[in-house]
């Protein structure tokens, strides 16, 4: 069986599966028994500074999007960081630590954007022996309202001014957590790495709101009568958050700097998935609480089955390894042309490829009387769509065509040779090809 | 009380509570939540399989749709705009072969979309939460007398209504609702279903029904021709193929459609006598309920008699399984050839035959049955013909559902062409009513 064990900035874990910071991790009681469940790691639920704790709503503080059959596809929460004091939480954190030292433990941390508040806090973590700590830049709810959290993680600055300061009165490994309600998450990444950050960690939640309650006219979750917006995770928000590692992971400045990534990972395919885009381990939050800890069971024994046949050995073997293939768009080669091919062995008549192309793309499947659906070829601009909502897996495929045949929607020949926008004619700033 | 080993037809062969148990609802209604469930299984097809399929052609997909959105009103008012009776279709469609036969998941899995117990949840819903959906046209001064108040005629009548015209509906029994009321399986129009749905259907107003009147008892086809502007027949096939089977004139040999009907109508199932022994003769859906229930009621052997073989059986296979796994023997390529007994069936005596080429002969070999219950159920017949043309023992009609006399339109199983479906009795009530419309109002 592969090795799942992870080296993570020197912070060995069992497997690459952390508990995220956020309610699971809340409490002693709760990463006990998330640690018995076998998760690697654990992100402390936030801790707030010394002093009267924060307080939360008492009405709900959860909307959910559902899919068929109730399944939780996305969760938003106001909660706010945690509402025990700090004493508790770090007596809390060192006895766990002490118990399960084969376990990452991290502290998430939010205090204010004052030097003088950050010098206070950290040698009371370190105090724990916890394994590193995490910056809290990016809950996008409440605490961003009292300058905290995503109101730190959208001003560069902020970012690498804190996490100077952190590598300044903490000798462990600091990762800085980005919000992802920003235009272009490189720029906190870039400052984070200038800050001296030994990782970054995304994404957070996505403000949103989730649902209106269309009786009381307001958003949900709705407190007496009123709502806000909430930070948006699960399954849902995964190809956001994955595009936003593979920025990072690809960038000429922050390239190799190592990420743990979060959002949305549900099963170890996500969880590989996120890792082949550079995320030396990854956080999981929505999937334990919809299912409970002992989801990573699955995640563990899916991720060493897959490693095997891969043959990987451990999981630096394949960490990074999709990097290479995320470009830009006018990277893409122009010369590769694909029609769709419909097997008609499994296809079951539904008609969707057909309602699909027909009413919202190239009018390149045609139907016969006896309900057989063909692609046409001198239509089809291999667009995908009908793959995508055909919904018998592999029935539709896209097939290559071979340099040298004819297109028989251009009626140009496929050309052998890589091409992209760069050098294409109809581009105004094309380049001669030399 | 009896027991189901007393000989004879007695009554009382099982205690109430049992009785209740047995005749509850073959399916029970989706909730809400499993409506949702199911409905997001449709794939929405485009120009959809199961729409095709469906001879009063719902807009499936369209309604699973609203279902699936929340909205099983909406949903029910795109089925009640193709089949007022889509309540009762619901309980009695054998999906199996139509809708659900082709759905592309059925094709796909061996597991459809479950079309009808969908189509129930929507209908269910608004019939219980609001009134009447429709409101009928201004008042256009035609008048028609629709004859039968069954499927054919129910569907007819709210159509003509909706238009604007007056219909004065004729039935011979007292109730409404054909066989719908009379004919089927108990299990199948639960808490008096078939009625509700007729008052309901006549709430559209503009229905006058009157009842105790058929052709030959009170009406006459050519002063109804006289008297209204139209008339629309959906009689029924009222007679019943008599047992040609030697002895077959002796006690204890009934109508199956007699005996359904009975059942029906019987305020309390522990009077209802029934043998120990039944054999039911034939093969279709009468001969399926019949047995079924002979079964429900505590008889303690049943057996379908059919003369031809399984394929050839017009009771789907869902339906010969749902007699089997009730307990009901299934015996194929028999045929009656006496009923034995002194004064009273005692025995059936049955031989067994051979097709050949589609041709049907006795092989001379034969079998007895214990049989103190026999019922027949090969077949029913037009009871009268009102000087119409015929083809195939019903009445002739055009595919608009024109008969050979002018003003004079029939539909349902009185009909030729159809297939003795009451989905078929609502689609043809319908377009005749169109076609009826269209005529008077040019």
């Amino acid at each position: 069986m592969a090795d799942l064990t992870t080296d993570f900035l020197g912070i060995r874990s069992p497997n690459p599966f952390w508990l995220a910071s956020a309610p699971p991790t809340d409490k002693e009681y709760n990463v006990r028994r998330a640690f018995e469940a076998g998760w690697g790691g654990v992100v402390w639920k936030t801790l707030g500074a010394e002093g009267p704790p924060v307080v939360n709503v008492n009405g709900p503080r959860y909307g959910v999007i559902h899919g068929a059959d109730r399944r939780v596809l996305g969760i938003n929460n106001i909660e706010l960081i945690t509402d025990r004091p700090l004493e508790v939480n770090l007596e809390e954190m060192a006895r766990v630590k002490a118990d399960y030292p084969d376990r990452a433990l991290i502290a998430s941390i939010m205090v204010p954007c004052e030097e003088e508040a950050w010098k206070a806090i950290l040698p009371r973590v370190a105090e724990t022996n916890a394994d590193g700590i995490e910056l809290n830049f990016g809950c996008p709810h409440g605490m961003a309202e009292r300058g905290m959290g995503s109101a730190v993680g959208q001003v560069p600055e902020y970012i690498e001014m804190v996490t100077r300061w952190c590598k300044q009165y903490y000798d462990r490994p600091v990762i800085v957590k980005l919000t992802p309600n920003i235009t272009d998450i490189r720029g906190p990444a870039r400052a984070a790495r200038n800050g001296g950050a030994d990782a970054v960690s995304l994404i957070n939640t996505i403000n949103s709101i989730t649902s209106v309650d269309l009786d009381a006219m307001a958003p949900q979750p709705t407190i007496d009568g009123k709502g806000t917006h909430g930070g948006y995770c699960g399954p849902a928000v995964k190809p956001i958050a994955m595009n936003m590692v593979a920025e990072i992971a690809r960038d000429a400045q922050t390239r190799g700097l190592p990420i743990s990534g979060i959002g949305g990972i549900t099963t170890w395919r996500d969880a590989a998935e996120f890792m082949a885009l550079g995320c030396g381990n990854v956080q999981v939050c929505t999937a334990a609480m919809t299912y409970g800890f002992r989801v990573v069971q699955e995640m563990i024994s899916g991720l060493s089955q897959w490693m095997d046949e891969k043959g990987y050995r451990s999981t630096s073997d394949f960490v990074g390894m999709a990097v290479p293939n995320v470009t830009d768009w006018q990277y893409l080669n122009l010369n590769y042309v694909t029609k769709a091919r419909i097997d008609q062995d499994k296809c079951i008549s539904c008609g969707r490829c057909y309602a699909a192309c027909e009413d919202t793309s190239h009018q390149a499947i045609a139907m016969s009387p006896e309900r057989v659906f063909t692609v046409k070829d001198d239509e089809c601009v291999a667009c995908n769509l009908c793959v995508d909502v055909c919904p018998v897996e592999d029935c539709i495929t896209m097939e290559e065509l071979a340099a040298g045949t004819v297109d028989p929607r251009t009626g140009r020949i496929v050309p052998a040779e890589y091409g992209n926008w760069t050098t294409h004619p109809n581009n105004p700033a094309a380049v001669a090809a030399e | 009380m009896s027991s189901p080993y007393a000989p004879g037809i007695v009554p009382g062969r099982l205690p109430p509570e049992t009785l209740a148990e047995n005749f509850l609802d073959l399916h029970p209604p989706l909730d809400p939540h499993e409506a949702h469930v199911a409905a997001d299984r449709c794939y929405f097809c485009h120009d959809a399989p199961c729409v095709t399929a469906c001879p009063t052609g719902i807009d499936i997909p369209l309604f699973i749709r609203q279902i699936a959105t929340g909205t099983p009103e909406a949903a029910a008012r795109t089925i009640f705009e193709s089949n007022i009776l889509g309540g009762m279709c619901a309980r009695v469609c054998p999906t199996e072969e139509l809708c659900e036969e082709v759905c592309v998941r059925e094709v796909a899995e061996g597991r459809p979309v479950e079309i009808g117990r969908l189509q129930r949840h929507a209908t269910d819903t608004m019939m219980a939460r609001q009134g009447h959906p429709f409101e009928r046209a201004p008042a256009t001064g035609k008048r028609i007398a629709v004859v039968g108040a069954g499927p054919a005629g129910l569907s007819c009548a709210h159509r003509l209504a909706m238009k604007g015209h007056d219909v004065t509906l004729y039935e011979a029994k007292p109730k409404p609702g054909g066989l719908n009321e009379y004919g089927i399986a108990a299990y199948k129009s639960t808490e008096d279903f078939a009625a509700r749905e007729a008052e309901w259907i006549m709430g559209i107003g503009g229905i006058e029904l009157v009842t105790g009147r058929a052709l030959g008892q009170g009406l006459d086809l050519e002063a109804l021709r006289h008297e209204y502007d139209a008339v629309f027949l959906g009689v029924g096939l009222g007679g019943v193929n008599a047992l040609t089977a030697e002895g077959g004139d002796k006690g204890g040999v009934v109508d199956a459609v007699r005996f359904i009907e009975e059942l029906r109508q019987a305020p309390d199932r522990g009077t209802l006598p029934v043998g120990r022994n039944v054999v039911v003769i034939g093969g279709g859906m009468t001969a399926v309920d019949a047995a079924i229930q002979s079964r429900l009621l505590g008889a303690d052997n049943v057996t379908i008699a059919y003369r031809r073989s399984r394929e050839r059986m017009a009771a789907s296979r869902y339906e010969q399984d749902l007699a089997a796994s009730k307990g009901v023997r299934l015996m194929f390529n028999v045929q009656p050839k006496a009923v034995h007994g002194n004064g009273a069936a005692q025995e059936i005596e049955l031989e067994i035959t051979e097709e050949r080429d589609g041709a049907l002969t006795g092989t001379g070999e034969t079998i007895r049955l214990p049989a103190d219950h026999v019922m027949r159920a090969i077949g029913q017949t037009l009871v009268t013909d009102a000087g119409l043309e015929l083809a195939g023992g019903k009445i002739s009609v055009d595919r608009s559902l024109r008969t050979s006399l002018s003003k004079v339109w029939a539909g349902g199983d009185c009909a030729s062409g159809g297939d003795d479906l009451t989905v078929t009795a609502v689609a043809q009530g319908r377009d005749a009513a169109e076609d009826i419309h269209r005529m008077l109002m040019g």
